[in-house]
């Protein structure tokens, strides 16, 4: 089996030890860093993520995916950057939040995971973040797109805040908003003018990229 | 320690000996589109349903929550606890984040309902505490604050004992403060659990009240739940928590069977008769 081929395989197996040998591996015999990380560790990631939205894989072992993922990438790392040979974060900087007065952030902490193993720069400003924060670092980095979680019913009217503020501001348009957890749905986040929505982790990476894209 | 809670002419006791109590948790839309639906279109019939389902069951007590992104909850769930209150004589747990939606329930429930809940933020307790003391009813205290979740036992104890603490202060007897303890989901975190059960030991050993549990989120994310919230439930009720908010439909005989197991139905009646129910 090619070493491509193993290394994804050690990420659906979630095995770190193997993704980092591998990793070593690829580095002496001189492959290109970002296309290993490309053509291996993630196509292993993309398998999780069909495999959990199918319902072959659950929570547990996607996180230990992206864990094993990340102890590989973590080897590659220095190399892509003193030579600058291509980009990690092709998709550009994710800024994530727990909405304003909620505490619940395992579900934003999963997507964090999964997005950072998906080509994304992620700027984390943590649970009950007040909605001009998120703003004010969005703006200050320029972020590709907005990420807001809410698992209470009384949390979840700071997403609307949050957009109409964007929309006051006039900048809209230049960062787009996600927003998940238990209580959103897809529906009520059209309603409010957000620009995606997932249902879970892997639908995050999916919205997220295409929203980062546009 | 005893919390007796009321309906309109019925009475249920979570006694720290007794067995466990069980709270009906199906009625709150969250993730529930049928039920998001129904409120929307204003249909008690399957609130009522749901109610009814729930009693038949196993439910000691029902659990209302009727918040829906859009919806006026504050007029919706006096209105829907009204109806509640004329049609099941049982004690209600009325469940909101929204301290106005909460006393304009209050208004409408009979006996002695508990209030779901405060935390360990200092305004949650200032807004919701004084609305329990006025209706002299029963509250959940989540053992959460500013901060979040501690992943500490002792931490949580410490904000179980502050709220606990301020309850007392504003004239709420202790036995009507139910601790509720928390669990995260171990599909995220494998510790989780363990975390919850230390806790519950810690929080009956100290402060003695009756502690309550949602059983439900444990298994998130996870194959077969069911198994893993039986599990769960099991060690909980053996580390001393002695009220659950669950899904009787799916978890009531497992709760009959932890109180048998621990002695605390007589004869095996209570499980007995269960499992007549059922075969029937």
């Amino acid at each position: 089996m090619d070493i491509l081929k193993q290394m994804a395989e050690a990420v659906i197996a979630g095995d770190a030890e193997h993704c980092v040998s591998l990793a070593k591996q690829a580095m002496e015999n001189n492959l290109d860093p970002v296309e290993v990380i490309q053509q291996g560790f993630s196509k292993g990631m993309d398998t999780v993520g069909g495999k959990f939205e199918s319902g072959e894989m659950f929570l547990p072992e996607m996180m230990q995916a992206a864990e094993a993922m990340k102890g590989g990438v973590a080897v590659l790392k220095p190399a892509i950057e003193s030579t600058g040979s291509g980009s990690l974060t092709e998709f550009g900087k994710a800024v994530l939040a727990t909405i304003q007065g909620d505490m619940h952030d395992i579900g934003k902490n999963i997507v964090k995971l999964l997005l950072s193993t998906s080509g994304f720069e992620i700027i984390d400003l943590g649970k009950d973040v007040k909605v001009a924060v998120i703003i004010d670092k969005a703006e200050e980095i320029h972020a590709d797109v907005i990420g807001v979680s809410a698992l209470m019913t009384t949390t979840m009217g700071y997403m609307p805040e949050l957009i109409q503020e964007l929309q006051e501001l006039g900048i809209k348009e230049e960062l787009p908003v996600m927003v998940g957890g238990a209580p959103v749905t897809e529906e009520w986040a059209k309603e409010i003018g957000a620009d995606g929505y997932a249902k879970d982790a892997v639908g995050a990476v999916r919205t997220a990229k295409g929203l980062a894209k546009k | 320690m005893e919390t007796v809670l009321r309906g309109r002419s019925s009475e249920v006791r979570i006694d720290s000996q007794g067995p466990v109590v069980m709270i009906g948790e199906k009625i709150n839309p969250t993730g529930q589109k049928k039920l998001t639906e129904a409120l929307k279109e204003d249909n008690y019939g399957y609130v009522k349903e749901l109610a009814e389902r729930q009693l038949e069951h196993g439910a000691h007590v029902l659990d209302i929550n009727v918040g829906v992104p859009g919806l006026d909850e504050v007029a919706l769930l006096p209105r829907i606890v009204k109806r509640i209150v004329s049609d099941f004589d049982v004690p209600l747990c009325l469940d909101s984040g929204n301290p106005e939606a909460l006393a304009a329930g209050l208004k409408e429930v009979s006996g002695k309902p508990l209030v779901n809940s405060v935390n360990g933020e200092h305004d949650r307790l200032e807004a919701v505490l004084p609305l329990v003391k006025d209706r002299q009813a029963a509250v959940i205290g989540l053992t959460m604050d500013e901060q979040g979740i501690p992943t500490d036992p002792e931490r949580r104890l410490a904000i179980a004992e502050k709220i606990l603490n301020r309850a007392v202060q504003l004239g709420i007897p202790k036995q009507d403060v139910v601790i509720d303890t928390l669990v995260l989901t171990v599909g995220a975190d494998q510790n989780a659990a363990k975390v919850t059960l230390r806790t519950i030991e810690l929080v009956r050993e100290r402060l003695g009240v009756n502690i309550n549990l949602g059983a439900s989120n444990v298994s998130f994310g996870l194959p077969d739940r069911q198994t893993i919230n039986q599990a769960f439930m099991a060690l909980a009720i053996g580390a001393g928590a002695n009220c659950m908010i669950t899904d009787p439909v799916k978890l009531a005989r497992s709760i009959l069977a932890c109180d048998l197991i621990l002695g605390r139905d007589p004869y095996g009646k209570r499980y007995i008769v269960s499992t007549r129910k059922r075969l029937a």
